[in-house]
């Protein structure tokens, strides 16, 4: 019988290693893994690089494992935030390297990984910073610049449901970036508000099949808004 | 500058600057509206007349902000605020939510810009080559993939410089995008000749608008 279902943190973050690249679902708080995060500050690996939109807040989630100095790099969009003081710091005094990839780029770039793609022309960046040093190439007369996969040798996902074969569903806009992290790691965690019995979620309405899932960890730990 | 003294004309305020914008979207648009004024946009849109708003984060059909006892904790926009939806609307993931930006579904993307030059170039996510920590967001995407990018902006900087320019001196967040462009004192649309004046701030003359542009004003053909 296939169960993904683990019933500790211990076992949900079990074998990720140092130097990993670990995606991060969430957009601000919502859709953000926070539980998962925590076991990850709990498990121990460090010398992480993380791909996530944002850089963290305040100095919980994310922002705790930054200040630990467990993260040598982000690759993010949008690294400010309502209190984004420990990245700030951290990059100011050189301690963290920083990626900045635009948005749908950063997105793209996941679900390429997920897809079996390498790299990818986009329009985005063209003519900017982002540019420079990418191959260029002129495609039925608009200007492109290569851009590669994203893969995740972890990838950390909110889920609202979730069955033992690790089909989810998703909250409104908790959706965000969770589906493509699935897709492009290796190994995907997902904490997830709500365990239904398998046969339970309507097959059209999963978002993500299980065929993207390692492991579950059912936390009920209501809504994004205390985060 | 102009010997034009500030008391003989009257600036638009910011949401009537979005008053303007939100009057020349027609019905049927699909439409990504940028953190800052952009967002107030969609208050002076009526809800018969049917504009459907998209939020990067994977909303489309994006509606007002809600009632304090009738927060959705999961339903925010990109600005991370929190909105309703609309009968009719949907989410999607981030990867499809940029497929509509990026694959030339919207219609419109109206975004704030610290300068717009006269050939359409937008620089809008930094201010210098050494910002602290650079973010970018969607807007690089939304730059170069809605059908039509308009800038709603003030029309000078705090202490008086042209936000209209020649060449961007800030970053670039993509070259040749703007088409039009609202600021408190006119909107002007970008042509191959330049910025062309279509109006004017109440009792603002050609004359006083250019002594406050660095870029070479024209007035429609």
């Amino acid at each position: 019988m296939i169960n993904k279902i683990v019933q500790s943190m211990a076992d949900t973050m079990a074998g990720i290693k140092d130097g990993s690249v670990v995606l991060l679902g969430g957009f601000g708080a919502v859709g953000q893994p926070n539980a998962l995060i925590d076991g990850l500050i709990e498990q121990g690996a460090t010398n992480l690089t993380v791909a996530c939109n944002n850089a963290g807040v305040g100095h919980t989630g994310l922002a705790r494992l930054m200040e630990l100095g467990r993260v040598s790099k982000i690759v993010c969009s949008f690294p400010r935030s309502s209190d984004p003081v420990v990245f700030e710091t951290l990059y100011r005094a050189g301690k963290i390297e920083l990626e900045i990839v635009p948005q749908g780029t950063l997105a793209e770039r996941m679900r390429a990984a997920g897809a079996g793609v390498p790299a990818f022309f986009t329009a985005t960046g063209v003519g900017t910073k982002m540019a420079v040093g990418k191959e260029h190439r002129e495609i039925d007369g608009r200007i492109y610049i290569l851009e590669q996969a994203l893969k995740g040798d972890v990838g950390l996902v909110e889920a609202w449901e979730a069955d033992r074969w690790g089909n989810l569903t998703y909250k409104q806009a908790g959706r965000n970036f969770n589906p493509v992290i699935a897709m492009a790691s290796a190994l995907t965690l997902v904490q997830s508000q709500h365990v239904r019995e398998l046969g339970d979620i309507d097959p059209d309405h999963i978002v993500t099949p299980g065929i993207f899932v390692d492991r579950v960890l059912h936390v009920p730990y209501g809504d994004p808004s205390g985060f | 500058m102009s010997a034009t003294a500030l008391a003989d004309f009257k600036p638009f305020s910011r949401a009537q600057m979005a008053q303007r914008a939100a009057a020349d979207i027609p019905e049927g648009w699909y439409v990504n509206l940028g953190i800052g004024i952009p967002t107030m946009i969609s208050d002076y849109v009526p809800m018969d007349r049917e504009v459907i708003f998209h939020s990067e984060n994977g909303v489309l059909g994006m509606g007002p902000a809600p009632a304090k006892d009738k927060i959705e904790p999961w339903l925010i926009n990109a600005g991370k605020q929190y909105v309703t939806m609309r009968a009719g609307g949907s989410f999607c993931h981030h990867a499809d939510s940029f497929s509509m930006i990026r694959g030339g579904h919207l219609d419109l993307c109206v975004l704030g810009a610290f300068q717009v030059a006269d050939n359409g170039d937008i620089a809008n996510w930094a201010t210098s080559e050494n910002d602290t920590a650079p973010a970018v967001g969607g807007a690089m995407d939304l730059a170069a993939g809605a059908k039509r990018l308009w800038v709603l902006m003030e029309h000078t900087t705090k202490d008086g410089q042209s936000k209209l320019v020649t060449k961007c001196s800030y970053p670039l967040t993509a070259p040749g995008a703007v088409k039009r462009v609202y600021t408190n004192l006119a909107t002007l649309d970008v042509t191959d000749r330049g910025f062309v004046v279509l109006s004017m701030a109440p009792g603002l003359s050609f004359d006083d608008l250019q002594a406050r542009t660095e870029a070479k004003l024209h007035l429609p053909a």
